[in-house]
């Protein structure tokens, strides 16, 4: 079984922008939906509190990895039990396990290419309370549907 | 479905490390596409195919069934094997909720970058 996630995406602008966009930390945190405490440094924590709607009581801690300039950026970020508002609270998260996001950006003829990998879910326990996420955001499955929207209007 | 699986998760804290382990050697991915079937297997049945002893095959056994993916019953003095997916779709149910995160988060970006 795959023990990773890759994602790619075309964006039409250029890399320069793209790598600003996902580096800066005021940028990031727009589309990411997090509130950073500061920049990102490699090799230092990078922390925050999330902004994303339903998850706003989850922090955001990363540790960032590589900072190769219009090329690669990659953090560790861990992966709480739960991420039900009074368990997550309660929960001690100094032990949460981590996995390896990467961005990587490539220069194409119309603009950039956005790869996101995310690796290394064999960490990460399997008594997640699954129930948990469907239960803040009922909404899945019509979100999918959009996004499916959007992704074939775009294409 | 949900409550049943939910009572699954909270009782039996397992880590998903062991199964890919588990799941990491040939004979054993073998024993599991041969009970994927559905059917419940006898060790006779299942060392059919291989050039292993009853034993060998039983100690991989005893390993898919202490990571969970494969149970025991007993018929009379036989004991049957059988598969349990449970481990592997709650690892994949996480994975997808993942991904969907990240398919969401990419279609923010893609609005931040070109609108």
């Amino acid at each position: 079984m795959n023990d990773r996630i890759e994602k790619r995406i075309e964006l039409k602008a250029p890399i320069s922008r793209v790598w600003h966009a996902v580096t800066d930390y005021r940028e990031f945190g727009e589309w990411f939906r997090v509130k950073l405490d500061g920049p990102f440094v490699p090799g230092q924590v990078s922390r925050g509190q999330m902004t994303y709607p339903g998850y706003e009581h989850v922090k955001w801690e990363a540790v960032v990895q590589k900072m190769e300039p219009e090329r690669l950026f990659s953090f560790t970020w861990p992966h709480p039990n739960s991420l039900d508002k009074a368990e997550y609270v309660q929960g001690d998260h100094s032990k949460d396990p981590t996995t390896l996001v990467e961005f990587r950006l490539e220069k194409t003829t119309t603009g950039t290419l956005f790869v996101v990998t995310e690796s290394g879910f064999a960490n990460i326990p399997g008594d997640f309370r699954l129930e948990a996420f469907r239960r803040n955001d009922g909404g899945w499955a019509e979100q999918i549907k959009n996004i499916e929207r959007y992704v074939a209007k775009a294409a | 479905m949900l409550q049943k699986q939910h009572s699954s998760l909270a009782a039996r804290r397992r880590a998903h490390a062991p199964v890919f382990a588990a799941l990491g050697d040939e004979t054993r991915l073998a024993l599991v596409a041969k009970l994927s079937g559905g059917q419940p297997c006898s060790i006779s049945q299942l060392t059919k195919g291989f050039k292993l002893t009853r034993q060998a095959i039983t100690k991989h056994l005893r390993i898919l069934e202490s990571v969970g993916i494969v149970h025991s019953v007993h018929l009379g003095r036989e004991s049957l094997f059988e598969f349990d997916l449970r481990p592997i779709e709650e690892m994949r149910e996480y994975l997808d909720f993942v991904s969907e995160q990240w398919d969401q988060a990419l279609v923010r970006l893609k609005s931040f970058i070109e609108d």
